[in-house]
């Protein structure tokens, strides 16, 4: 067995016990992403000779101690690039720690490298990359799922032990998903933004890519907790989420969304899912029919509140602090010119989309409205909770698709994602997990959680991994 | 036809805090440029505000004192516009729930009222050169307060007091130190005019960048002359701002209504509404101070002192508070304030004497013991050294004489020495007994107690 | 919601939002985001004249911090990222309102 497919819990073990040094591992990370990645493409960027430095020097007794883990190239750590997969944030390099990095460093984990997203977390599909695409691990000529494309497929592919991602209305579950690997999106306000580069700030949430569930409560174990660097983190202790796992789900009420299997829906995607549920009741849970009946909004609102704030997020760049500049006749010019160019086409159409949904005249119709509607699906998923403990629902309609299908029709894009959307809508957590396989490629299983119960979810999410094999499967590169 | 000028100021104060609005670097004036910088306030991509407290509750305190009423709920929002000295491209500032609402500055005879008070962030600093211009972030987050009045002033005069007014206010509260030359203080006017008797307002004028009271003075002086000089020719003002340039002493166009600004404000997701408890706000309360206006009629009570002495003396307030520490030690607080005023006004940095020392001075003189010029040289004295009163006469053996006999003797050896004198006052000419008094002095080497002296000499002459 | 969608002029907003758009561009941005708001004015269809607006996921207030300075950052690592600095400042074309 070759280190690189070893989990976070195994590596970490293993580095404990001393049967292997922490530099033996990411050596071994590193021989492996040399020899796929010049097919999956994960990584924008590689810390290889620091990365073996950092092992040696790896604090010993951390919980991630000697553990390389990838970083989404959104995140900012000190003396690396952090280029949001955007040619304006060319020659950046951050001289801050985002608060997770400075969790995992505590923790003694090996940051290694930065994977590939859609430009500035915008995108399904990791097509929209300054860096161009990241391909599938399970068919190259598929795309990953995006934002966090690079993240996913770095998982996947064995290119990584685990990689963190972010998530602004699917962006860590939909790839998770379409790459066959467990993606987290913990409750808004869980884990620290501070670091996180915005694309809209009140969807926006941290989380983590990982090959099973155990390895998803370590995780989020180490990067949660409240931060005074973030006025939106949530002072709350954080639980022991690897010891919540073993509770196993007899008696967990399981609401099915009646809006989540429509017609239109990938049989064999929708038959996995069904199989799924079957197999958690026969652990113990009860299904409860339950309604979200704003569900059909969602999408509407979220472009409105997403580009909106995405709008604001992103009028920093702009050629005066940092990064790439296009020398204009004057200021206004020199905006213009760095803009027009330091952006890709779907930056652009979401500013100018939340721009004017801002503008004047249009904020009471777009805006505002699009916050009132939202009230009605985070009061939605409060009904619902009343009647059960865990939502579960697919993570996405159907499988990874083919490069460039999609990329013509935006809205095409954007309505891939209406599965995941509402949960970053409410603010509440979620993770998808293997489920199966459709057409030989992965199927994900969404389990949603209430706001700061993933004790739960992970709990579910664990009783149905132990019970099946699929997040064992690994593509053959 | 007659014409009367509206005015609204808005006017923007820095406040007196240890660190900027939403990030921990220093706030100070003069430092080499781009040092009081991190990633927060330079708006790197990633980083995220957190509130200054002490900000907040300066705002409140501002507020209590300018009679506003403190909002239970108040938000943030982003006001959006480019500008290579706004770090983010966007203002963190307060859109429709600010933290202070109503209110008024008090200015003699008339109560000139306040729209609204909201707590921002300061901008950058600017420097310009021939192709090019540079930006210091030194200053940009460091807390700003907007105040803005109503349209309640009629002419630069009432401006000119209600700034004056203001500053005295939010310098006695500490909120800020208000200097304009270090852009403490920053004032952009609304102005229009209109016919007497008229209630409609005229189209209003923004002027900007007035960076001094007399300029305020000046800008505003010529604005309302050019409006008034435009409506008699019978030209219709159109909604614009204007800039004030200093030098020239004239207002040109800066930009017109077609080309304001979008601002497409919307909540801050990135920061928290701020919710005023009751507790909060008691808290708060308690340590408004007393305001200018009314410490200056307590004065007027309480020490007997004419208005006019008031007025100097709570116009500052570390001198006033000196003040009442002397006056309170003293039987005589219009003497003790004779002495503030024309001895330690301007000087009152370097002041060594404690308050009770002063007024042991004042007694010292009151109760005969020294004269009021020996009293001068003893309080230059204890000016420099910080000695107590008493300790100086001792050393100094400057008490005063007051024996009558002895007087009497130097006063009989002063008019034998001068008859020329003695019959002029002898003659009518009362003041040539001041010739004599300053004999009987000189022969007492400045020490005889001069009143007496007068007494002995007028009765001596008359015999 | 504005039912009137001859009115998205993107020349105006892509200046709002200082973005210099080719007219290829300017053309399909046109199309696609027309295309994406008649799809949003489904949100009229919801009565929504009772619901407060939701700005933040969670509630919290007062989120503060004491006034206390901290040593800020090595002025030589944030120039260093700029694209052009003279005199320790962040330089920029001739700075004209």
């Amino acid at each position: 067995m070759s280190l690189h497919t070893l989990t976070v819990c195994q590596l970490r073990d293993k580095i404990r016990t001393g049967e292997v040094s922490s530099r033996e591992a990411t050596q071994s990370l590193l021989n492996r992403i040399a020899s796929v990645d010049g097919k999956v493409k994960a990584y924008n960027w590689l810390n290889a000779d620091n990365a073996l430095a950092q092992a040696d020097a790896a604090k010993k007794g951390g919980v991630l101690a000697g553990v390389p883990v990838a970083i989404k190239d959104v995140i900012n750590v000190d003396g690396q690039p952090c280029t949001c997969a955007s040619k304006i944030l060319q020659g950046y390099v951050a001289p801050y720690d985002a608060t997770v990095i400075r969790k995992l460093r505590e923790a003694g984990a090996i940051l290694v490298g930065r994977t590939n997203m859609d430009e500035f977390a915008m995108g399904s599909s990791t097509e929209n990359s300054s860096w161009g695409t990241t391909c599938n691990p399970w068919d190259l000529t598929r795309i990953p799922g995006g934002s966090s494309g690079g993240s996913a497929a770095a998982v996947a592919a064995d290119e990584a032990f685990a990689a963190l991602g972010s998530d602004t209305g699917g962006s860590i579950r939909q790839p998770a998903a379409l790459c066959g690997c467990v993606g987290l999106k913990p409750t808004y306000g869980r884990v620290s933004r501070y670091g996180l580069v915005a694309f809209a700030s009140s969807l926006d949430q941290i989380g983590s890519f990982t090959k099973d569930v155990r390895d998803a409560a370590l995780l989020l174990s180490v990067i949660s907790g409240h931060d005074p660097m973030d006025s939106t983190s949530v002072p709350r202790p954080v639980p022991d989420y690897v010891a919540a796992l073993e509770r196993g789900v007899k008696g967990l009420r399981i609401g099915l969304p009646k809006e989540y299997f429509i017609p239109g829906m990938d049989r064999e995607v929708e038959a996995a899912v069904r199989a799924a549920i079957a197999k958690l009741v026969s652990l113990g849970a009860e299904v409860v029919e339950i309604s979200l009946p704003h569900t059909d909004y969602a999408v509407a609102v979220y472009y409105l509140i997403a580009t909106a704030e995405a709008s604001a997020n992103l009028a920093r760049f702009d050629g005066v602090r940092y990064g790439a500049r296009v020398k204009g006749e004057d200021v206004i010019d020199t905006y213009g010119k760095t803009r027009g160019s330091g952006f890709g086409p779907e930056v652009k159409r979401r500013i100018i989309l939340g721009t004017y949904a801002l503008s004047a005249g249009y904020y009471d119709a777009y805006y505002l409205r699009a916050q009132k509607v939202r009230t009605l699906i985070r009061q939605d998923f409060e009904k619902a909770f009343a009647k059960c403990d865990v939502i579960v629902t697919p993570t996405t309609p159907e499988v990874a698709f083919k490069a460039g299908e999609k990329s013509g029709d935006p809205l095409k894009m954007y309505l891939s994602d209406i599965f995941t959307i509402s949960v970053n809508l409410a603010g509440n957590c979620g993770v998808s997990i293997p489920c199966g396989f459709a057409h030989k490629l992965p199927i994900g299983l969404q389990i949603i959680g209430k706001a700061f119960d993933e004790e739960t979810v992970l709990r579910t999410a664990y009783a149905y991994e132990q019970a099946t094999a699929w997040h064992k499967e690994r593509p053959v590169l | 036809m007659e014409y009367e000028a509206v005015i609204g100021l808005e006017v923007h104060v820095q406040l007196k805090t240890q660190s900027k609005m939403f990030c921990g670097c220093a706030t100070a004036f003069g430092a080499e440029p781009n040092t009081l910088v991190c990633p927060v306030c330079l708006g790197y991509p990633g980083v995220l505000p957190v509130m200054n407290e002490e900000a907040v509750r300066k705002t409140i305190l501002s507020g209590l004192m300018l009679g506003c009423e403190i909002a239970r709920f108040s938000k943030w929002d982003r006001k959006n516009y480019f500008y290579p000295d706004m770090p983010k491209n966007y203002q963190i500032s307060q859109y429709d729930l600010p933290l202070c609402i109503g209110g008024a500055v008090a200015i003699p005879g008339k109560k000139l009222g306040i729209t609204r008070i909201h707590l921002e962030e300061d901008v950058a600093k600017s420097f310009h050169y021939e192709t090019t211009s540079g930006v210091d972030f030194n200053r940009a987050g460091t807390p700003l307060m907007e105040i803005v009045s109503e349209p309640d002033m009629r002419t630069t005069e009432e401006a000119f007091a209600y700034l004056t007014a203001l500053k005295e206010v939010l310098i006695g509260g500490g909120v800020s130190d208000c200097d304009m030359e270090k852009g403490q203080l920053r004032c952009d006017a609304n102005v229009s005019v209109r016919p007497v008797g008229q209630k409609a307002f005229g189209e209003k004028i923004e002027i900007k960048n007035m960076n001094s009271i007399s300029g305020v003075r000046r800008a505003l002086a010529y604005e309302i002359q050019r409006q008034i000089a435009a409506a008699k020719r019978g030209e219709k003002m159109v909604q614009e701002t204007r800039r004030w340039d200093d030098e020239a002493g004239v207002t040109s166009v800066m930009r017109t209504k077609e080309h304001a600004h979008d601002y497409r404000y919307f909540p801050e997701p990135d920061l928290m509404p701020v919710v005023v408890s009751e507790a909060w706000l008691a808290e708060i309360r308690s340590a408004v101070p007393e305001l200018p206006e009314a410490k200056r009629k307590r004065f007027v009570e309480q020490y007997g002192l004419p208005e006019y002495d008031a007025e100097v003396l709570v116009a500052d307030a570390a001198v006033a508070a000196y003040y009442e520490q002397a006056a309170a030690g003293s039987k005589n607080p219009k003497a003790i304030s004779n002495w503030v005023m024309t001895e330690l006004l301007g000087k009152f940095a370097d002041n060594k004497i404690a308050p009770l020392q002063l007024a042991e001075l004042v007694a010292a003189i009151d109760g005969g013991q020294i004269s009021g010029k020996m009293a001068k040289d003893v309080f230059a004295e204890m000016f420099a050294t910080g000695k107590g009163a008493t300790v100086i006469i001792k050393e100094k053996g400057l008490v005063q004489v007051s024996d009558a006999g002895a007087l009497e003797v130097l006063a009989e050896q002063a008019i034998a020495a001068n008859p020329k004198s003695v019959a002029d006052y002898r003659a009518g000419n009362a003041s040539a007994i001041n010739f004599l008094k300053g004999q009987v002095m000189k022969l007492s080497k400045g020490k005889a107690n001069p009143q007496l002296v007068g007494e002995i000499l007028a009765r001596k002459l008359q015999a | 919601m504005p039912e009137d969608k001859g009115q998205f002029d993107v020349a105006y907003v892509a200046h709002l939002a200082r973005l210099q758009l080719t007219d290829a561009e300017m053309t399909q941005f046109s199309s696609q985001l027309q295309n994406i708001l008649s799809y949003v004015t489904k949100l009229n269809e919801l009565d929504v004249s009772n619901v407060e607006p939701t700005a933040h996921a969670v509630p919290l207030t007062n989120v503060l911090r004491k006034d206390e300075a901290r040593p800020s950052i090595d002025r030589e690592r944030v120039l260093a990222n700029a694209p052009e600095t003279a005199r320790d400042l962040f330089i920029m074309p001739k700075i004209v309102e």
